[in-house]
């Protein structure tokens, strides 16, 4: 566990939530982050300009932080391709025909108590950890 | 206007939070679910953190009628574990284990200069397409 950061975890973790509080405070609407993308062409007008807007805060924010933290380690020069465009294409099926993701089910719809948002991330907590293990540990994969 | 500034503001301080937790960095994310390697517990964390003040501020809100700029809180009120919901998270789970990304730090990560992420971010609209595809709603 030598990689284990609580201070700056619990910190942008409660940054998150606050985040998810401000959408709903004055918008009324759920910061769930894979159906804002989802909805960004899928939505008009007014219901277009502000999942935009929100996608954008979400780039920017994380460039300023990249300003004050340069050396942060984000890149993998050599993460296996297959895996991400496969893994890419189920994490956008999985979460739209799951209706959520991490942000969604995991955070906001835990937050509301939501049955279905606890049972989903359950779930997907679960199949990505046999995941892992099957890719690292069963397979080898040197991921 | 207000509520597409209020959603930048929104993003923003997700975005910030995202980077700061450091879960910009899939191979953070993929030692948190690699309980049998070398674990990473702060995803745990930041879902901690995260829901503290999300459930304190939700329940603080939902005792007023409607948002301060809208008329209603889109909220689902769908109870019923369906197949769809168990089997879309299933996937993701997988995804998201192959891949170290879940939406939001891949969206963001491509303010990063992090090319994997774009390929990432297409690759999800693929997937949000086939699984429009497969409901009849695209």
């Amino acid at each position: 566990m030598q990689n284990f950061t609580p201070v700056s975890a619990l910190l942008g973790g409660a940054l998150i939530g606050l985040s998810a509080f401000i959408l709903l405070w004055f918008n009324g609407r759920i910061a769930g982050i894979s159906s804002i993308m989802n909805g960004l062409f899928a939505a008009s007008g007014p219901n277009r300009y502000w999942r935009l807007a929100f996608l954008l805060g979400l780039m920017l924010g994380a460039a300023i932080w990249q300003q004050f933290a340069p050396a942060m380690p984000t890149l993998r020069p050599h993460y296996p391709l297959p895996l991400i465009i496969v893994g890419g294409f189920l994490v956008g099926f999985g979460t739209r025909l799951g209706s959520g993701c991490t942000s969604g089910h995991g955070i906001c719809g835990i937050a509301l108590l939501s049955p279905r948002s606890i049972a989903a991330t359950l779930t997907f907590m679960a199949s990505g950890i046999a995941t892992v293990y099957l890719l690292r540990h069963v397979l080898q994969v040197s991921v | 206007m207000t509520k597409i500034i209020l959603a930048l503001i929104a993003g923003t301080i997700f975005g910030l939070g995202l980077a700061i937790s450091q879960m910009v960095n899939p191979n953070k994310v993929l030692a948190f679910l690699d309980i049998a390697g070398d674990w990473d517990p702060s995803l745990a964390l930041v879902m901690a953190g995260a829901l503290a003040v999300a459930a304190t501020g939700f329940r603080w809100a939902r005792r007023h009628e409607k948002p301060v700029l809208g008329s209603r809180f889109h909220i689902t009120l769908k109870t019923a574990l369906d197949r769809p919901l168990l089997a879309g998270a299933a996937l993701f789970g997988v995804g998201w284990g192959m891949t170290g990304f879940c939406p939001g730090p891949a969206f963001a990560s491509m303010a990063l200069g992090n090319r994997e992420a774009i390929v990432m971010v297409a690759c999800i609209y693929a997937g949000f397409w086939a699984a429009g595809l497969l409901n009849g709603k695209n």
